[in-house]
């Protein structure tokens, strides 16, 4: 029989995952994965963070915990403490109830659940994000069937934030639209706004009644710091205003593969808020009817427990201290070398990545003759480095940019 | 005005999407809900808050199966004998050896290998030629829901045009899957109310005259709600007019194992259309048989003409996946790779089954005899010919009332008993509140 699919064809490789997967077929013994963005230790391993064995552990041996089917909206205390850690204990908007928070896949099914919630009730259905932006943005977007505009971001020329040209194109935005931002440690670049400027983005965005939708992949792990990385969300809660927030504990608990998540959704009243929950749960339901049980309760187990609690900040901060270092160590090597042009922007950058400058021959170069594995787009993962490959990848940057134009 | 409380509004001026899916218009959403039924979650919910509210100590609950549900309740969730809920021994000893891992990295978008390669050997057999010529595209998948949902978005975008037919009844989250997904349906006869068995001519009659090359969902085995399953004689005819047809069948396997106490037995369905060369698809659970409910662990798979369409069709499904959820959890995928991989979990694992199924059947029997014992003038051998967690009672609106104000017996108004809320402790008690209120029919 003819197959009903026949007229299908293969798909690309998706192109942050499929650098890992082009890591993993090389033999060569001197390869460095500076892809994906999961974070590493100074041998080069993945971490399960200490607390979160101990949560797992806690979990493992209570002989009370069954597996039956959370609510369509998560674990309700995960959702509260979720909501606590990015809005601030104290926050009005929870004290006033008007945050409707749901569980979700990670950040990548919080944007999906918020954008198709957003495409079924909100009035506008363009999304303007930044540029350039985590690859799997757009695609998040376009299949909830939002229509997808960007504003400018990212000023090669400086290695920092076409601040300028941001205020431009939002000003430039249709009143209601939905605004995309990083809330801290701008994914792929590392370049964030300054306090400032974060108070004018904010000015801006009210004054023309857009939307924020946050995504807030790194709390924590950028600074070192949950609630100085909380800032910018928080300036926006304190004004009144309605916003979306998408969170993740992939990274800063080190739960990757769990799939843990938040979807906080501000809203100007309990009752609104009551209501945008009940709908939310409408768009869940037909996607996956209930979210995983496991990720979320080592992180309700986590954070209601205050020492647990405070174990997780000082592994959390070790980690961000750790890729602070490699900033560093990677800046003074390029300086020692004499490697060709300004790198400071390796050390003004913050988070998980780098965006080097570097082009798409020359990372192409790299991966050929060195074996180091990055996008194309020059972005490297400063966790998958560490002191003992800094040299390596130095020789390869220099290699590149003074071999290859 | 809050904004969030406006209701949609498509504006003219939107971007056209680079994807195929047609744009929607509310007309058309409005003229399908016209057909739907009411999402379960009220009646069913509104079940369980009377159940709680009522301070009888006789209460008994088989309307709702878990009382901590706030979702689709039409799934139900086994209890055992006390009517407590249960994690397998092998679940149990599998977290055990997971707990402690330095593994919590992403899983591929396609989800665990380990799991998906044990997954297929469920449904399509362990020497199945299919899985050795690697003619399978499959995922890792959210449990039953992602896997239909996957394959609904799957269907949309490469099937633009094409509708489902859905069995009247259903599971309620049919609808709202394929809907989201914005593939029209259409519905097929299936249940009989007369025999509250198999409405087997009408349904042969609608796939005989749907168009063909139809897309069909399909339960492989203990149908929900209803536990009303074709005979393996039926469906080999359902096979041969499908072959007829050239219908696409996609069966939602929720209960595999669950049904009869035996995997090979429930997949039956399967194997016949297999074995008749249809490329069908498959969505696989292990929320009932593995206990797995919260962990959210399934398998969609789809059966291609030859290996490099199976990779071709398995990179699309994961570009649905990706900007969905990016990739599925690790932690459900763990446990049934640990069980299915190491033979003597898995040999428990199967033991533990089976005890479900039969301590279902067993009710199903005691419930049966009892009526009879009582001198019901009702036939009640629908109860024993039914299969699965569901119970298609027969019983009326109004009977269902009274079981509820007079005995305290909570259930789905439309007369569905979930068997896994019957124990030996109130089966007694059941088959005689359904006695009184039936005796005079």
């Amino acid at each position: 029989m003819d197959s009903v699919f026949s007229n299908v064809d293969r798909a690309p490789e998706d192109p942050i995952l499929g650098v890992t997967v082009a890591y993993n077929n090389d033999p060569s013994p001197a390869k460095l994965n500076l892809g994906v963005g999961a974070y590493r230790t100074e041998e080069g391993k993945p971490l399960v963070l200490d607390v979160v064995r101990r949560a797992e552990q806690q979990l493992v041996n209570d002989p009370s915990r069954v597996k039956e089917y959370i609510p369509i909206a998560g674990l309700a205390d995960f959702n509260k403490l979720s909501a606590k850690l990015i809005l601030g204990a104290d926050s009005p908007a929870i004290q006033e109830s008007r945050v409707a928070t749901i569980q979700c896949l990670s950040g990548t099914g919080s944007l999906r659940v918020g954008a198709e919630f957003l495409k079924k009730h909100y009035h506008q259905c363009v999304i303007f994000i930044p540029k350039p932006t985590w690859g799997n943005h757009p695609k998040v977007f376009n299949l909830a069937g939002l229509s997808v505009e960007y504003y400018r971001y990212y000023d090669p020329a400086t290695r920092g934030l076409d601040f300028q040209g941001l205020l431009e194109d939002l000003g430039a935005a249709p009143s209601g639209a939905i605004v995309l931002l990083h809330a801290c440690a701008h994914n792929p670049t590392g370049v964030d706004p300054t306090s400032e400027q974060w108070e004018k983005i904010r000015q801006l965005i009210r004054s023309k009644s857009l939307l924020p939708f946050f995504d807030s992949a790194y709390q924590g792990f950028a600074s070192g710091s949950l609630d100085t990385d909380a800032h910018s969300v928080r300036t926006f809660v304190a004004d009144g205003g309605e916003c979306l927030i998408a969170q993740s504990y992939a990274k800063n608990m080190g739960l990757y593969g769990e799939r843990v998540g938040a979807l906080s959704i501000v809203c100007k009243s309990a009752d609104v808020a009551s209501k945008v929950e009940s709908q939310v749960k409408l768009v869940v339901r037909p996607m996956y009817s209930s979210p995983p049980i496991h990720g979320a309760s080592i992180v309700a187990t986590i954070l209601k427990s205050s020492d647990m609690y405070n174990d997780w900040t000082i592994e959390l901060k070790g980690m961000a201290d750790r890729i602070i270092s490699m900033r560093q160590q990677l800046f003074e090597a390029l300086q020692a070398k004499g490697t060709p042009g300004d790198w400071s922007h390796i050390i003004k950058q913050i988070g998980m990545f780098t965006f080097t400058g570097l082009n798409k021959e020359q990372v192409a170069f790299m991966t050929k003759e060195y074996h180091i594995y990055m996008t194309s787009d020059g972005r490297i993962s400063m966790a998958g480095l560490s002191t003992k490959t800094v040299p390596h990848l130095v020789d390869a940057i220099h290699a590149a940019v003074t071999r290859v134009v | 005005m809050a904004m969030m409380a406006r209701t949609i509004r498509n504006s003219a001026s939107r971007r056209t999407m680079m994807m195929s899916r047609p744009i929607f218009g509310l007309r058309s959403m409005s003229s399908w809900w016209k057909n739907v039924e009411p999402a379960p979650k009220d009646p069913i919910l509104g079940v369980t808050e009377a159940f709680l509210a009522d301070p009888s100590p006789d209460k008994v609950n088989v309307g709702v199966v878990s009382l901590s549900l706030s979702l689709d309740l039409t799934d139900g969730a086994y209890r055992d004998d006390n009517g407590k809920p249960v994690v397998l021994d092998c679940v149990r000893e599998a977290e055990r050896r997971i707990a402690g891992t330095s593994f919590m990295e992403y899983l591929p978008m396609g989800g665990s290998v380990k799991m998906v390669e044990e997954t297929l050997k469920l449904a399509y057999g362990d020497n199945s030629e299919f899985i050795k010529d690697k003619r399978i595209a499959a995922v890792q998948s959210l449990s039953g829901t992602g896997a239909c949902r996957l394959f609904a978005d799957f269907q949309t975008r490469f099937n633009p045009g094409s509708q489902i037919y859905i069995p009247v009844p259903t599971w309620s989250n049919h609808h709202n899957i394929w809907r989201d997904a914005q593939v029209p349906q259409k519905t097929y006869h299936y249940y009989h109310p007369e025999t509250k068995g198999l409405d087997f001519k009408g349904l042969m009659d609608d796939v005989k005259n749907a168009p063909e090359g139809s897309f069909f969902l399909l339960h492989a085995c203990a149908h929900n709600p209803t536990g009303v399953d074709p005979t393996e004689e039926q469906w080999r005819e359902i096979s041969q007019l499908f072959k007829a047809k050239n219908h696409f069948a996609f069966f939602d396997m929720a209960y595999q194992g669950f049904a009869s106490g035996d995997p090979a037995r429930d997949a039956k369905s399967i194997r016949i259309f297999l074995e008749d060369g249809h490329h069908i698809g498959i969505s696989q659970s292990y929320a009932k048989n593995m206990g797995l409910y919260g962990q959210r662990v399934g398998c969609l798979s789809v059966l291609c003409e030859n290996e490099k369409q199976a990779v071709t069709v398995k990179s699309q499904l994961q570009q649905l996946a990706r900007p969905m959820y990016s990739n599925p959890p690790l932690h459900g995928a763990q446990i049934v790779s640990t069980i299915l991989g190491d033979p003597e979990l898995k040999s428990l694992w199967l033991k533990e089954v089976k005890i479900m199924a039969d301590r279902i059947i067993g009710m199903r029997t005691t419930l049966r005899e009892s009526l009879e014992k009582l001198g019901s003038p009702l036939s009640w051998e629908h109860v024993t010919k039914q299969i699965g967690m569901f119970c298609y009672s027969g019983l009326t609106p109004e009977q269902v009332d009274r079981l509820t104000s007079e005995y305290h017996i909570y259930m789905t108004r439309n007369g569905r008993i979930s068997m896994a809320g019957v124990t030996t402790g109130n089966v007694g008690y059941l088959a005689n509140a359904i006695h009184e209120v039936t005796k005079s029919s």
